[in-house]
């Protein structure tokens, strides 16, 4: 009787924590969105005229060239992911080894400078324009061209800086989840072409599934690349209702379409995932049997890997560091202190992200049907554009700014002021705000290989959830961490919209420095901080991109 | 849990670190639609000269205001400094700037540069000129087939003009001052007809319209006269050798002026320091540095404009107050969007 007792008020407590954690999990994720509501309820400001203006002018421009350059870029990174991914997990060829991490490197450049680069190289005055028509001896209108600036370049340059979103999920899976089957569709005598097709591609969708996703927000997210070429989405519209009208109703309405857009998209994702899902645990992880290539072959698979590395990466770079030298520009005296406040700033960001998207996961793992909806709309503030979510973030802090200062002048008589608004705090919160998808989805997908027996086993040992969290997950999950930890550090050090409105006084960053003399013009002093910005990003790229590379295992076997 | 604790205790810590910047007794702070760098070099004079510190905060003029508003009666701004006229006229209609009683402004800022409430001044001008390719478009040409603007919609520019986007707001008072010369409908007709001598799809900002003209892609270009001027005194000056600057007028419209302005923000914690500070950017010493780092019109009529500037024609500017641009915005911008001006 008494020990039944005791089990019964111990199954009470254990009720209450896991309820705690759910809940924390829930506010939490609740918290994040409120920036976002904030701007929906900006739907309840009085609609003037503008809007049916848009509708009639500028509406579907908007929409033909949001969801063209959106599926354009889940295509182009498709097709740069998979096959990358799958020449470096499957095939043997001279440079693999370098080419498996270097391939990694575009994330770390920012697309509003590669538009920058390309758009200054392959305009019409640019310098291969220019040298094409001085040889041939043309004029304008003696030759096609294809403009640089137009929705198909943008498809193009942000293709080239995000396509590594999928090429380190889909390479992972590649290399991990299919080995056996691929193996056993050897034996059965199919070619590579064949088991790519029927077996590999298939296998790998989740993967692609995501990857594509998160390129396909960066994408709608993107207000540096579409400025700079002339192109109306529905990102710059809302920038241009909200600041060049000041019409918050406007565009809020707009804000909201393209919140429902990125929920679609979310939605579909999740619904892919799910019906797609494979059980790791059942496949013993082994390294596949790599084809060797030879001649011919290894050529083209070296430099199917190189032009993406090139375009993505190297050649931008040089010609950053070019513009730089031949202005023989100074050094910014500034220039020390904003690097490092840019790195403390992208590590407090980074801590604070991780942590709170653990938290949800967790909450998520012991009770999925109680926070997936918070957690998954939680994860639509990547998709955002960064400037709605710092008005919403603005929006809110000053409410509860307000409030707090309210309630401290009816019971003290003394007013707080702003104790939030224009602090780092904000800037921070924003970016939780933001990355918190980025950062969830490696840690999802650390969580799925971790087999939820192991979750039973301890209950059943009563180290629940606590000790579970601590003993169990911490040390099975060092790898999605760090992968979750390095896409947030380099996001954050990207990030420009939402810091340029929020930052305190005095306070810059690398991409604010960057973007402000690119703005001005002046390239070479954009220059530095640009490179400024890449190098350090390579270095948890780096990281990262070497955790996901395989052991070289001696490669046997045919072609 | 304790994990989180860290994280967060870590992730607070730091940034209190990253805000603890030192605080000056006397400081003035700045919401600035003109970046930092270029600002630096008065801030220091201001500092130097008045022992009162700058503090700044660089956006654009529409994101600065928004940040007002959202902050309310506790802003921390005292002054807000926009590069047109239009951030200004908003940024007072919305309530957020407040009127102030400066002889000295009102000595030396013509009234048509300020605002009729004395709620913010213009510092600095900038004229939307047009840079022609002096090989392929005579000056006779120049004055006799352009004029003013309106010439731009005429049909002998097919194919041959460059322009940035609508979006710009530069463009946007270019439309306004137009319908405040020429009427809402004559307006419309001639922003048709630019979109239809257009040489490229509107992209780029306004040096990559220079270019283009002297690369060869477009003959005229509409831009503002210090990005020549700039461009001018740099490395690129010999790839521009074949243009040159043209300030359009004709009997009903003189040459399209906006300025860069402040205003001291309704809610500023430090008022009279706000004053002294835009009082300092109109004063000589100022003037002069502005003219300098970006090659604009002095406002002070007494400064000289520098170096290229000094050598240009000498022009008319347009009579309709900037005031008005504020006031057209709206109609400016829908005009573009009906015409199809990207």
């Amino acid at each position: 009787m008494g020990a039944a007792l005791a089990r019964l008020s111990s199954a009470g407590r254990r009720i209450r924590t896991l309820n705690s954690w759910t809940w924390t999990a829930s506010v939490t994720s609740l918290l994040l969105i409120a920036p976002l509501l904030v701007v929906v309820f900006g739907l309840s400001a009085p609609a003037n005229d503008l809007w049916p203006h848009l509708v009639d002018t500028v509406l579907a421009g908007y929409i033909v060239n949001t969801v063209g350059i959106a599926l354009g870029v889940a295509l182009g990174t498709a097709i740069l992911g998979v096959s990358t991914a799958w020449l470096i997990a499957m095939c043997d060829f001279p440079g693999r080894a370098f080419f498996s991490w270097a391939l990694v490197l575009p994330l770390a450049l920012p697309g509003y400078i590669a538009a920058f680069v390309y758009g200054d190289l392959l305009e019409f005055a640019g310098p291969i324009q220019t040298a094409l028509r001085d040889y041939f001896g043309w004029a304008k209108g003696d030759y096609w061209f294809p403009a640089v600036r137009s929705p198909l370049g943008a498809v193009v340059v942000l293709s080239l800086v995000l396509y590594p979103y999928v090429y380190l999920l889909v390479q992972t899976a590649f290399a991990t989840q299919s080995a056996t089957l691929i193996e056993t569709g050897r034996l059965l005598g199919r070619g590579p072409l064949r088991i790519f097709r029927t077996l590999a591609v298939p296998l790998a969708r989740p993967a692609l599934v995501a990857g594509c996703a998160l390129a396909v927000m960066e994408t709608l997210n993107d207000i540096g690349v579409m400025e700079l070429f002339g192109i109306g989405t529905f990102t710059t519209g809302i920038y241009r209702a909200w600041f060049g009208f000041g019409d918050i109703g406007a565009a809020a309405r707009l804000a909201t379409v393209l919140l429902l857009v990125v929920l679609a998209v979310l939605w579909a994702e999740r619904r892919l995932r799910k019906s797609l899902r494979y059980h790791p645990e059942n496949d013993r992880s082994r390294p596949v049997i790599r084809y060797v290539l030879r001649g011919r072959r290894a050529a083209i698979a070296t430099l199917g890997c190189g032009l993406p590395v090139l375009l993505g990466f190297a050649l931008p770079a040089v010609f950053l560091a070019w513009w730089h030298v031949r202005a023989g520009a100074p050094i910014d005296p500034a220039f020390p202190a904003i690097m490092l406040n840019t790195l403390g700033l992208a590590l407090a960001a980074t801590a604070l992200t991780v942590a709170i998207a653990w938290l949800v996961v967790f909450g998520l793992r012991l009770d999925p049907a109680f926070v997936r909806p918070f957690a998954r709309t939680a994860g639509a503030g990547y998709a955002v554009p960064g400037v709605v979510v710092a008005v919403g973030v603005l929006g809110l802090c000053s409410l509860f700014d307000h409030a707090v200062d309210d309630v401290s002048r009816m019971i003290f008589g003394v007013g707080t002021g702003l104790l939030l608004s224009g602090t780092v705090t904000v800037l921070l919160f924003a970016y939780a705000v933001r990355f918190l998808a980025v950062s969830m989805n490696a840690l999802e997908s650390s969580y799925h290989r971790i087999p939820s027996t192991l979750d039973a086993a301890a209950r059943t040992l009563g180290v629940f959830p606590r000790g579970m969290l601590v003993r169990v997950h911490v040390p099975l999950l060092r790898g999605g961490i760090a992968t979750a930890a390095a896409l947030v550090f380099v996001e954050v050090m990207k990030e420009l919209p939402a810091t340029l409105i929020l930052r305190p006084f005095d306070f810059n960053t690398l991409a604010v420095r960057a973007f402000e003399m690119a703005h001005e013009e002046r390239m070479a002093d954009a220059a530095l901080p640009a490179i400024a910005i890449v190098a350090v990003g390579l270095v948890p790229l780096i990281v990262l991109s070497r955790r996901f590379l395989q052991p070289n295992v001696a490669a046997e076997t045919s072609s | 849990m304790r994990f989180l604790t860290l994280a967060l205790t870590l992730g607070i810590a730091s940034s209190s670190i990253l805000a603890a910047t030192p605080t000056a007794a006397e400081s003035v702070n700045l919401y600035s639609s003109r970046k930092e760098a270029l600002m630096r070099p008065l801030l220091d004079a201001f500092t130097e000269k008045t022992g009162a510190e700058v503090r700044i905060v660089a956006a654009s003029g529409g994101q600065l205001i928004q940040r007002m508003i959202a902050e309310g009666e506790y802003s921390p701004a005292d002054v807000l400094l926009t590069v047109d006229a239009g951030n200004l006229w908003r940024a007072a209609d919305a309530g957020m700037l407040q009127s102030v009683d400066s002889k000295y402004l009102l000595s030396v800022v013509p009234s048509d540069y300020r605002d009729p409430g004395n709620q913010w001044f213009g510092l600095s001008l900038r004229a939307r000129a047009v840079v022609y390719a002096t090989d392929r478009v005579s000056s006779d040409s120049i004055a006799t087939d352009l004029g003013g603007y309106i010439g731009l919609a005429a049909p002998v520019w097919e194919g041959r003009v460059a322009v940035r986007s609508s979006g710009n707001i530069y463009n946007q008072s270019l439309i306004a001052a137009v319908i405040a010369n020429f009427g809402a409908e004559r307006a419309e007709q001639w922003v048709r007809g630019v979109v239809g001598n257009l040489a490229r799809p509107p992209s780029g900002g306004d040096r990559d319209q220079i270019r283009a003209v002297a690369a060869g892609e477009a003959d005229v270009a509409i831009v503002n006269s210090y990005y020549y001027a700039l461009m001018l005194g740099s490395e690129e000056s010999n790839s521009i050798g074949n243009t040159a600057i043209y300030f359009p007028t004709d009997d009903q419209m003189g040459t399209h002026v906006n300025v860069s302005g402040a205003g001291v923000a309704r809610y500023a914690p430090h008022p009279e320091l706000a004053l002294a500070f835009i009082e300092f950017l109109a004063s000589p010493e100022a003037q002069s540095l502005y003219a300098e780092i970006n090659n604009e019109f002095p406002v002070h009529p007494d400064v000289q404009p520098s170096g290229e500037v000094a050598k240009w024609e000498s022009f008319t500017p347009d009579d309709v107050p900037v005031v008005e641009f504020g006031k057209l915005n709206a109609d400016a911008v829908r005009t573009a969007d009906r015409a199809g001006w990207k």
